[in-house]
């Protein structure tokens, strides 16, 4: 019997009550249903999808910000091709622009923004900085190399957000059903576990740092059913070795150098308190300068995504899935994201 | 035509003057074996019994040259790979060569001797062609369209509707490498890999398949769209579900990482010189091993099954489908035909 199968025995021997459980991370949601674990795990433990997915929870307002900014003849906008196929409020996509002739450039690594900002000296260039805190530090060090080395035509879009935040709210609502987390191995590699300790304290759930690999993942679910069925309230690392303590000091240093906390929108879930960064000066100087975005009259597009995102609503249970919804044409967030949930159930469960 | 290192062409190249026939008589004829053969409209080929395979393809690729290759072996290899697919022996090649203002001359001198080198390796003689240019901008430096004529050497039909429900499903070598290896040239990613793109030309497998006599019932080369579109389209053409299974498919650690890191799905990974071969079971064994005899990592990668008109519906609009390490079957998606990297 290999690995998988037998931590997914050592699941259904431990398991004797229905649990609800919550992975945070879109790169996760996509792994358990990529390896069928959704339904190979005991049918007492609920798979809630959570908001983990940094192209699902960019505000609309800030696409919309990147769109019109796109539209501008100065501007080149760079952004991770993720971001490019996420409709905005009236509909259309940096991809669009990009075909209708607008200069939009696909970037792999935020100081590639800066060749960019140096190759086109006459133009404002601007990089959509959207992720979580894994992104967050290459912006901030594309910050401080900007500011080195003078460049004066580099403006940041900054959408970064922060999980912590956003999972305190979640847990904190009293309607929330999530018994217990898996937390996102790769933010915590730079995090570390001391903001996930204060949440289980705060909350009173056992909360997993979980790897993406088929036997990391059931690791981490067997940990959580473990405790929960021994009535613990822990924080548990089954990530190790690639998350220690105390996370990654060097990536921290420059999140606590360039960015500050602030309340932020996040699609569908409205303003998080501190769920996101911005740029504290000297940083401050390089915000992208705001473009008028034209107010759409057209209706939002009919995408329940907020539900999706809080596990309230699973992907087929939106009217508008794989209908009016499909990675084609999507309505939302989810379906575009290779790491939302609605692409991911499109695609592994048809 | 302008001596020198810095020699680049120019409109007039393609404006069938002087610099035309200096450009076709200096570098283009020499390299085919035609330099004192009196140019004309028309080639002529003998004409023979039995069945001829036609086919013609464009190709561009951006850089020019790759590890592994260059848009000269890419037109030839593409052209013959499509003939060998219905087990064709290619007879003859045309070439037509649309430039850009301003390509370096040594470029095209490369790309020319690439021509050269890999027609004879397919033993195809290029008789006829075409050079236009374009302003500078218009054009990738080089696109190229090849048509090749071949001949039939066999009585099988090598086609999807010849695709039998319980045929096994068989795949020349490990998959993606012509893909990573673009993506690597393009030096957009900061990926550093000693690994060449698989392109290479596909006859010899396929000669060696209808020589051991066995009943072939479709062939199809991987390219652009990967694993994933070619054996969409076979499913659906065959009318038949295809199960794979997806740990028996071969992916070179290189190209699996990649993958995995930027979030690129490998089965949608372009390949250029592998091929998926289906065929009963009872020849499943002698042509898997006659495969890896030329390439270490065939593998027999899953199983044609159902009839669709017998499917769900599910099954119908993914006639495809994977199953996990965890055995779990989910269908297989086609990619949108623009992979783009993720974030995190």
């Amino acid at each position: 019997m290999n690995e998988a199968e037998t931590l997914l025995d050592a699941i259904r021997a431990s398991c004797h009550q229905n649990w609800t459980l919550m992975e945070v991370c879109g790169g996760q949601t996509h792994a358990l249903l990529r390896h069928g674990i959704d339904r190979l795990l005991p049918p007492q433990i609920n798979l809630i999808h959570g908001p983990g997915c940094p192209v699902c929870v960019t505000a609309t307002e800030q696409l919309d910000q990147a769109i019109a900014l796109a539209n501008q003849p100065e501007v080149i906008l760079c952004s991770y091709g993720d971001m490019l196929r996420v409709p905005g409020s009236d509909g259309r996509d940096l991809l669009g622009m990009r075909a209708r002739g607008g200069a939009v450039r696909v970037v792999y690594a935020p100081l590639d923004v800066l060749t960019i900002a140096r190759d086109h000296r006459d133009r404002r260039v601007v990089f959509l900085a959207v992720g979580f805190e894994t992104t967050a530090p290459a912006t901030a060090l594309l910050a401080m190399q900007a500011l080195a080395q003078d460049i004066t035509n580099l403006e940041l879009l900054v959408c970064h957000v922060r999980v912590p935040p956003v999972l305190d709210q979640m847990l904190g609502d009293p309607g929330c059903r999530v018994q217990a987390v898996l937390a996102a191995g790769h933010v915590c590699t730079v995090m570390g576990e001391a903001e996930y300790r204060d949440l289980v304290v705060r909350h009173s759930r056992p909360i997993v740092i979980t790897g993406f690999s088929a036997e990391e993942l059931l690791r981490g679910i067997l940990a959580c059913v473990r405790q929960l069925e021994a009535g613990e309230q822990r924080l548990e690392n089954a990530y190790r070795p690639a998350v220690k303590t105390g996370g990654n000091g060097a990536g921290q240093a420059l999140l606590e150098q360039v960015f500050e906390p602030i309340d932020a929108p996040w699609r569908g879930l409205g303003v998080i308190p501190a769920g996101g960064y911005r740029l504290r000066p000297p940083f401050d100087r390089l915000a992208a300068t705001a473009a008028a975005t034209t107010p759409t009259t057209a209706a939002s597009p009919p995408c329940p995504a907020g539900l999706v995102l809080q596990g309230l609503l699973k992907p087929q249970q939106c009217p508008h899935f794989g209908t009016a919804c499909t990675p084609d044409s999507p309505l939302g967030a989810p379906m575009v994201s290779s790491e939302g949930a609605c692409a991911a159930y499109h695609r592994y469960q048809g | 035509m302008p001596p020198g290192d810095d020699a680049a062409i120019e409109l007039g190249h393609g404006g069938g003057g002087r610099l035309s026939q200096q450009l076709l008589q200096e570098l283009i004829l020499p390299a085919f074996g035609s330099a004192d053969a009196v140019p004309h409209d028309a080639a002529l080929l003998p004409a023979q019994g039995g069945r001829l395979a036609f086919t013609t393809d464009s190709y561009v690729v951006r850089p020019l040259e790759f590890p592994g290759g260059d848009i000269g072996r890419l037109a030839v290899c593409g052209s013959v790979n499509d003939l060998a697919m219905a087990g064709a022996r290619p007879i003859a090649l045309s070439l037509a060569l649309i430039l850009e203002e301003g390509l370096p001359m040594a470029t095209l001198e490369r790309v020319i001797a690439s021509i050269r080198t890999s027609a004879a390796e397919c033993n195809v003689a290029v008789i006829t062609g075409d050079t236009k240019v374009v302003e500078r901008g218009k054009g990738d430096g080089v696109y190229i369209n090849t048509s090749a004529v071949g001949r039939l050497e066999h009585t099988l039909t090598i086609h999807p509707t010849a695709v039998q429900p319980g045929d096994a499903v068989l795949v020349s070598g490990d998959l993606g490498r012509h893909g990573l290896a673009i993506l690597t040239a393009r030096n957009e990613l900061g990926l550093r890999t000693s690994l060449h793109s698989d392109l290479a030309p596909l006859l010899q497998p396929v000669q060696e398949l209808l020589e051991a006599g066995l009943a072939l019932h479709c062939l199809r080369d991987l390219t652009r769209g990967g694993l994933a579109s070619a054996i969409e389209e076979i499913a659906r053409g065959a009318g038949c579900r295809i199960d794979l299974d997806e740990a028996a498919i071969p992916l070179h650690p290189a190209v699996a990482g990649a993958c995995q890191l930027l979030g690129l799905d490998p089965l949608a990974m372009a390949n250029e010189g592998r091929m998926v071969v289906l065929l009963p079971e009872r020849h499943a064994e002698q042509a898997l091993a006659l495969l890896q005899r030329l390439q270490p990592e065939a593998a027999r990668i899953g199983t044609v099954g159902a009839p669709l008109a017998q499917a769900s519906a599910l099954d119908r609009r993914h006639p495809v489908s994977l199953r996990s390490a965890l055995g779990v079957r989910r269908p297989l998606e086609l990619g949108r035909g623009e992979q783009l990297p993720r974030i995190c």
